[in-house]
């Protein structure tokens, strides 16, 4: 369908900052509470309350902005966007116009078609959210429910860089990913803590003018940034096709018959008549703030992962798997640090821990010192990898050291060669004709005989030694 | 002080002026709950004060003087109520407005106008002319009202009374019902400045609810002094222009000369902007009041004015007929101002012209100026209905007390004699969070003034 054209896609991308409390009041902004429980004359927007900026918020911003290398200003200004509407109690949101805290900023990612690219931040600013209005909770009426009036959150534009809806799903990811790396949010789209609108044009491959674009709206999962931007490329290649024009309008995602439709002109029209807040001044943050929190800003995945790869000699895939979250990052350097040889190490996370976490709620249930203790233990001849895996369950499930868990279960290999030398000794005894065929030159029978060996330890004999004992013993007059 | 029932008894005999929008009833029995609680060491112990119908109060409804708000009662209370109350004071009542401030007469209110205290053909200014003919008419000690462009000062001045607009930022705006929110303040009506300046002195300070209230200590209040000796004050000749009302002039000549006997230098300086102070209030105050405003919608409080089909239409009706001409009128006019093609032209510009009036100010100060002293008003009360069809002559009668609260200083107005029995107002302009020396001066000229002798 898209052969010869290229689309150019720019996103607004909407995240709830992770705080306590709201933007501007004490409220609490926890999900799922009953309607308009979580309210106050601030975020209700009774007469003669004032708001009262939430400095963790601020922090949270800063934070992300310095995260896609946006210039943070040292003044930026709070701005009133008025328009009507049931869930706006004020009549206005407090949000940011022509003096936003941060501009001009990147975000490097994978493109599925184009690998490594970067696409510009233009802006990224502070507002509050609005609440929800419930338009199918009461027969012919709407509901409201505004606790989520007054959650703090923060818009990043992007520049029109994408190039098609994977990539765009791609950027999303990735600033999806950082910003959890950052604790700045939980980015969960089911419940409203990350939302996207799109502005999408379409182009003769090889041409640079940008065209008449649309917003696309209501794109409410992750499953459905795709999916809507390759429709509403479709639709517009299309109209061009069939020598129409692309009008400028809103267009909806309906996921459920997987269209976009036009919005009513009528509730876009909008004038939001901007102007600075008066009750708040300015937003003003010192030089030193800003230093302070970029200097403890966290290495960020796509640093992290080089870094691993270089440091820990591990492979980009590697890399990329224990880089991306954050808490397993952690851990598997933690791991390290407690002594665990590097690549022994990421196998282990990359499977047993992360098979367990996977299975209980992602917990890493194996305390890093206790997995690099396991790595050690097989490493050094202690335990064999299949008894490693079971005391890697035993600990996740009840915890304990492991040399004491794996001797508790019996599964310590026996490296006392007197002990060895028993067991080999009965098994030369019980296997005379195969012992004379190996000794005749059928040297391939030295693993029926370890076997044999292996099964008389009930699998605890240390398999080296005991075929060094072997050796030995075969090798001896008869 | 006095007990509940002598205070409600007072406030109940002068319903004539129809200062008062609490019901007697309502108004004895928490009187007498709030001195039952009253904490007898508090400074301002037994003392009644009214307070605007737009600061919000548990006690009583706060309705603006709008119908908009007809009947609505607050959770919770204005950080200056719940101080005056920690210091002892009884909330004696809700004072009748200009509906939501916007006003000069106190003939803007949705519950009637209020009657001048010693004319019943005038208007007791406005917006806050409830307060001020309350405290005018002598039954009460002491009101809170409040500013955005001279709505104590202007009401005090035709009542007689003292009247004190701080600082901004010196008193917080929690509670207080937004009209242009960067310039508003809550003041106080005084039958003194002294009962003026103790009230302020209990309200200002620090709130960390309100981010435009500066992070400092209430005003200390300042003893009377000997003298002005030492005192720089100015008369900016914008302030008397040749047509000047001859009366309200040879108060102020007077007050001058009295100013001068108590030691004070005498120094004419200039404020060159002042002409421009108007009409760049009328742009900036409508253009906050509209965004303010917008929350009277009739979706979660107030009453709804049905016959609503849809929301568009609910928006209509309760909004067109909750709001009176006065409102309707600035809302349009700061929504022009704001649109989309016409914010450089006018809301631009007017900040602009905002930070001009406010260096007049800061240069004149710079010189070595203390105080500025002006007529309060161009005219004495005027009467009822007089500049009703004229919204510029009403706009007009604030043309020297907006100055202060564009440029953010703390002004005060005290009574300096009267003009065919009607009072007239002598101005303080201070520099900010100074208040203390403008009121000494007060002090020294109230002291010797012969307040209600025709001047």
């Amino acid at each position: 369908m898209a052969s010869g054209w290229e689309t150019v896609i720019g996103l607004e991308t909407h995240v709830q900052l992770r705080t306590k409390s709201k933007m501007f009041c004490g409220c609490s902004t926890a999900f799922g509470a009953p309607p308009n429980t979580q309210v106050c004359p601030v975020c209700l927007g009774l007469p003669g309350a004032l708001p009262v900026p939430n400095g963790e918020a601020i922090r949270l911003a800063v934070r992300a902005a310095l995260a896609l290398g946006c210039t943070v200003h040292p003044k930026s200004v709070l701005a009133r966007k008025n328009y009507f509407y049931p869930d706006l109690p004020k009549g206005y949101q407090i949000s940011q116009h022509d003096q936003p805290l941060a501009t001009s900023g990147t975000l490097s990612f994978i493109s599925p078609e184009r690998g490594g690219v970067s696409a510009g931040i233009i802006r990224l600013h502070v507002e509050e959210d609005a609440g929800k209005s419930i338009h199918d909770r009461f027969p012919k009426a709407t509901a409201v429910d505004l606790n989520r009036s007054g959650v703090p959150l923060i818009e990043i534009v992007s520049a029109p860089d994408l190039r098609s809806p994977a990539e765009a799903r791609a950027y999303l990811l990735t600033l999806k990913q950082q910003l959890e790396y950052l604790g700045i949010s939980d980015c969960d789209m089911e419940k409203g803590s990350l939302r996207v609108d799109a502005n999408v044009s379409v182009r003769r491959a090889g041409a640079t003018e940008l065209n008449t674009r649309t917003e696309v709206k209501n794109i409410n999962s992750f499953a459905f940034v795709e999916k809507a931007l390759t429709v509403e490329r479709d639709r517009q290649i299309a109209v061009v096709e069939s020598g129409g024009a692309v009008m400028q309008q809103t267009m909806l995602y309906d996921s459920k018959e997987n269209a976009v439709r036009p919005q009513r002109t009528k509730e876009e029209s909008h004038d939001y008549r901007y102007f600075p807040e008066p009750d708040l001044p300015p937003l003003v943050l010192t030089p030193e703030f800003v230093a302070e929190q970029q200097s403890d800003l966290p290495e960020l995945p796509s640093a992290k992962r080089d870094r691993f790869a270089a440091q820990y000699a591990l492979s980009r895939e590697h890399a990329a798997v224990l880089t991306a979250s954050r808490a397993v990052a952690e851990y598997y350097e933690s791991v390290v640090h407690a002594g665990a040889e590097a690549q022994a190490a990421a196998n282990w996370v990359m499977t047993e821990a992360l098979a367990d976490a996977g299975d209980h709620q992602e917990q890493l249930r194996v305390p890093p010192a206790a997995l690099a203790q396991i790595v050690a233990l097989v490493k050094g001849g202690t335990l064999s990898h299949q008894a490693a895996k079971r005391v890697f369950a035993e600990v996740a499930a009840k915890g304990g050291d492991p040399r004491t868990v794996a001797e508790a279960l019996g599964l310590v290999q026996v490296a006392d060669t007197n002990v060895l030398a028993g067991w080999v000794s009965d098994v030369l005894g019980a296997h005379a004709t195969e012992v004379a065929r190996y000794r005749s030159g059928e040297t391939k029978l030295m693993g029926f005989l370890l076997g044999q060996v292996m099964r008389a330890s009930r699998g605890k004999a240390d398999p080296k030694l005991a075929q060094r004992v072997l050796e030995e013993k075969l090798a001896s007059a008869p | 002080m006095s007990d509940a029932k002598a205070i409600a008894d007072r406030l109940t005999k002068v319903r004539r002026l129809n200062a008062l929008l609490t019901p007697s009833k309502d108004l004895r029995k928490s009187l007498t709950a709030q001195a039952a609680a009253a904490r007898p060491t508090g400074v301002l112990y037994g003392m009644p004060v009214a307070v605007k119908d737009n600061i919000c109060t548990l006690e009583f409804t706060t309705s603006c003087g709008s119908r908009i708000l007809e009947g609505y009662r607050s959770p919770y209370e204005a950080t200056a109520v719940a101080k005056l109350k920690a210091a002892g004071a009884l909330i004696a009542g809700k004072t009748n407005c200009d509906e939501f401030a916007m006003g000069s007469s106190t003939e803007h209110s949705a519950y009637g106008r209020v009657i001048h205290p010693l004319d019943k053909a005038r208007v007791p200014g406005g917006s806050s002319g409830g307060s001020a003919a309350l405290v005018g008419s002598g039954a009460i000690p002491a009101a809170l009202g409040s500013e955005t462009g001279g709505s104590v000062r202007q009401p005090a001045s035709f009542c007689g009374v003292v009247g004190i607009k701080p600082t901004y930022g010196r008193v917080s705006r929690y509670g207080l019902v937004a009209f242009g929110s960067s310039l508003d303040q809550i003041g106080v009506f005084g039958r003194s400045v002294h009962d003026a300046a103790r009230v302020l002195s209990v309200i200002s300070g620090r709130d960390p609810r309100d981010s435009t209230c500066e992070d400092r200590d209430p005003l200390r209040l300042p003893t009377v002094p000997e003298s002005l000796q030492g005192f720089v004050i100015g008369l900016p000749r914008e302030y008397f222009p040749p047509e000047l009302d001859p009366g309200v002039r040879r108060a102020c000549e007077r007050a001058v000369r009295f100013l001068k006997e108590q030691g004070a230098a005498i120094r004419e300086v200039s404020l060159p902007h002042t002409a421009y102070a108007v009409p760049t209030y009328y742009v900036l105050a409508p253009a906050e009041a509209s965004s303010n405003l917008a929350r009277y919608d009739g979706v979660r409080y107030g009453p709804r004015f049905n016959g609503a089909a849809d929301l568009r239409s609910l928006y209509r009706s309760t909004r067109g007929q909750g709001f009176g001409p006065e409102v309707r009128r600035r809302i349009l006019v700061g929504t022009y101002v704001l649109s989309a093609g016409y914010y450089d032209a006018y809301y631009r510009r007017a900040q602009q012209m905002r930070a001009l009036i406010a260096q007049d100010f800061r240069n004149v100060f710079d010189r070595g100026v203390d105080l500025l002293f002006t007529p309060t008003t161009p005219t004495p009360a005027f009467k009822a209905g007089e500049k009703l069809g004229d919204p510029i002559a009403m706009y007009l009668s604030d043309i020297f007390t907006v100055t202060a609260n564009l440029a953010g200083l703390p002004a005060m107005t005290l009574p300096i004699g009267r003009v065919k029995g009607l009072p007239i107002g002598g101005q303080l302009i201070g520099q900010a969070f100074l208040e203390d020396e403008m009121i000494e001066a007060a002090y020294a000229l109230e002291r010797v003034v012969p307040a209600t002798d025709e001047a």
